[in-house]
């Protein structure tokens, strides 16, 4: 008996949370499937409506008035864009810069690796005055390279690979040097593909981060053409001017859930299995 | 086929030095063992032979080449890791195969070598299986033919069968033996396992603390140790290291007179060695050991008892069907010229006594 009850009470914990994270992403798709006068309703409804293909087609073809006319299409380009060379960049700087503090002994090795750590007390947030100042003279205001290059340089990534790198066993390293593959080699041959893993996660995390970034894309971009997905929802929320399109709001942040997601589940199959292969 | 020749070996890091001056000649297809407890510097001297550690001074000569300056990878050395230190990511096949693929060789000739080496070390079945779906031993043979395939001059072994069972390394280590016969390969083997070294060396070298208290072939090392330290590490159960005095035509022990020959001017102070394995049962004495513990190994039982009751503890052994009762006393006797005496200040063996006898 109270066996039976230790395995059904963690079960109903679990439902409940699910059912506490899933309730709102669930009004959000039926809200995306009324009208926007059923919306209005009090209580709105909670049984989907028919208009669930119209309103993504319109959120996705032409946006609404609030957002210039800009559809969520181009927003979801421009945030993909943005979030993919976030990632990428973070990972493709943060390995070799990681794989020199961790492995190679240099002049100033100490003083690198506290200047990339310092780094990580500075968020974008409170270096934003002086890095807009440098963007804006370099004329990377709406552009991609300054929508991204800033939030690339960063030194989380480099620290994890670091502490991952040192992991590594000096007779691996070793075995290397006497089957004589050079520094350059032993990074693509065997560092790049033992941290597989590690990559994957980071992909993970730095995509998701790039995803929601706000308020340095809400600086450095003026022109409709380059909203980013986050910043086109808080755009289509009311500004007083008209009455705000809730069934397209809705529909808007489905979408923008999809790409995290999708990275998420198709990283998550990646680096559960490379868990199960590694083996240090 | 090469020699390998270390000339006053040195290494120091910063202030402390660490091995201070190895002179020793390998000669071709010679297996010398680098045998010694942990701390003594023998993996730091693998080390420098392979190029993984600079030399502080004395020259490494491989084949009459000094190379000290060059590079691990143009040694012509393969080495043994402890843990194997295979390529987790890389199969079997591919993990031989790195070390040729990084000398350029042509595909044709890495399969052929690979094979090769796949067939003497009976993994062929398992080319295709990553590290971590092999056991200990199969992982041993892998990091072994990753050696061989190289056809090097040298082969270093850094402690390759510590991460075994016991009954896998005595296997391996029969392995290595005859693998390094046959393929008739100059190496030089470290290895803490003092019965390790003794099966499978044709020369030792023993550590102590950075030095190298004696080299030679283990049977001499056994019958005629150089130091107290070589005396106590080699051969098992350890020797009976005792504080003596000699006396007339012998030497004083815990009261016990044992018959020796030629030990020197009466009085002076001695380490007396005794080996457990080279104690006689002899009623009438003259060591009277008042048992306290019993090891009953079987074949052996190792007895450990005290001469008079404040006396050192002392281990004898003898025949498994002996079985004395804990408190019991037995008597002990030695052949003179088993007996080894050393400096109790230096340390080191006294006279060619035991010889003459």
């Amino acid at each position: 008996m109270s066996a039976r009850r230790a395995i059904w009470i963690p079960h109903a914990i679990l439902l409940a949370g699910l059912a506490l994270v899933l309730f709102p992403i669930y009004v959000a798709l039926v809200a995306s499937s009324l009208t926007l006068r059923d919306i209005l309703d009090t209580p709105m409804t909670l049984i989907p409506g028919p208009d669930i293909f119209a309103n993504y087609r319109a959120a996705l073809a032409t946006g609404t008035t609030s957002t210039s006319g800009q559809p969520v299409a181009a927003m979801l380009l421009n945030s993909l864009v943005m979030a993919l060379a976030i990632a990428i960049g973070k990972i493709a700087i943060s390995l070799p810069s990681a794989y020199a503090v961790a492995f190679f002994r240099f002049p100033l090795r100490r003083v690198c690796f506290w200047a990339i750590f310092v780094t990580l007390m500075l968020p974008v947030e409170v270096r934003i005055i002086p890095t807009y100042k440098i963007v804006a003279d370099l004329g990377l205001i709406d552009r991609y390279a300054g929508l991204t290059l800033p939030l690339i340089a960063s030194a989380t990534a480099t620290l994890l690979f670091r502490q991952f790198f040192l992991t590594i066993p000096d007779e691996l390293v070793e075995a290397a040097k006497i089957d004589g593959a050079s520094p350059w080699r032993f990074f693509i041959d065997t560092v790049i593909p033992l941290s597989r893993t590690n990559i994957a996660a980071l992909f993970v995390i730095l995509f998701i981060y790039g995803w929601n970034q706000y308020l340095w894309p809400l600086l450095v971009t003026n022109s409709p053409a380059m909203t980013t997905i986050v910043i086109g929802i808080r755009q289509m929320i009311g500004n007083g001017d008209a009455q705000t399109a809730w069934h397209l709001v809705m529909a808007t942040a489905l979408l923008a859930m999809l790409p995290p997601v999708a990275v998420v589940l198709a990283m998550q199959r990646w680096f559960v299995a490379g868990l199960v292969e590694t083996e240090k | 086929m090469a020699t390998l020749t270390l000339d006053a070996i040195r290494k120091s890091y910063g202030e402390r030095e660490v091995v201070h001056g190895i002179t020793c000649a390998v000669a071709d297809g010679e297996l010398v063992v680098v045998v010694g407890p942990s701390g003594c510097g023998k993996s730091t001297l693998l080390r420098m032979v392979a190029g993984l550690e600079p030399v502080t001074s004395g020259t490494v000569s491989i084949d009459g080449r000094v190379v000290n300056a060059v590079e691990p990878k143009d040694r012509d050395i393969a080495m043994v890791f402890q843990n194997y230190a295979l390529y987790p990511h890389m199969s079997v096949f591919d993990n031989m195969a790195y070390g040729l693929k990084m000398r350029k060789m042509g595909r044709a000739e890495i399969r052929e070598r690979v094979a090769r080496a796949a067939r003497i070390l009976q993994l062929e079945d398992l080319l295709a299986r990553k590290p971590r779906q092999l056991s200990g031993g199969q992982r041993q043979r892998v990091a072994m033919g990753r050696a061989i395939v190289r056809d090097p001059k040298i082969f270093l072994f850094d402690e390759p069968l510590s991460n075994l069972d016991a009954q896998l390394r005595v296997q391996m280590r029969v392995e290595i033996k005859q693998l390094q016969q046959e393929l008739g390969t100059t190496s030089l083997y470290v290895t803490h396992d003092q019965v390790e070294a003794m099966t499978l060396a044709d020369r030792l070298i023993v550590m102590n603390a950075g030095t190298a208290d004696q080299i030679g072939p283990p049977l001499a090392l056994y019958e005629r140790p150089a130091t107290a330290f070589v005396a106590g590490f080699i051969g098992s159960p350890a020797m009976n290291l005792l504080h003596g005095r000699i006396a007339e035509r012998g030497v004083v022990v815990d009261g016990a007179i044992l018959r020796c020959n030629g030990p020197g001017e009466p009085g002076r102070p001695v380490l007396v060695g005794l080996r457990p394995e080279h104690m006689e049962l002899a009623a009438e004495g003259p060591l009277s050991l008042r048992i306290e513990l019993l090891e009953r190994l079987g074949a052996d039982t190792i007895l450990h008892g005290r001469q008079g009751a404040d006396g050192l503890v002392i281990s004898a052994r003898v025949s498994g069907t002996i079985q004395p009762a804990i408190g019991e006393v037995l008597g002990f006797a030695i052949r003179p010229e088993r007996i080894h005496l050393f400096d109790p200040e230096s340390k080191r063996r006294l006279g060619d006594y035991a010889s003459a006898a």
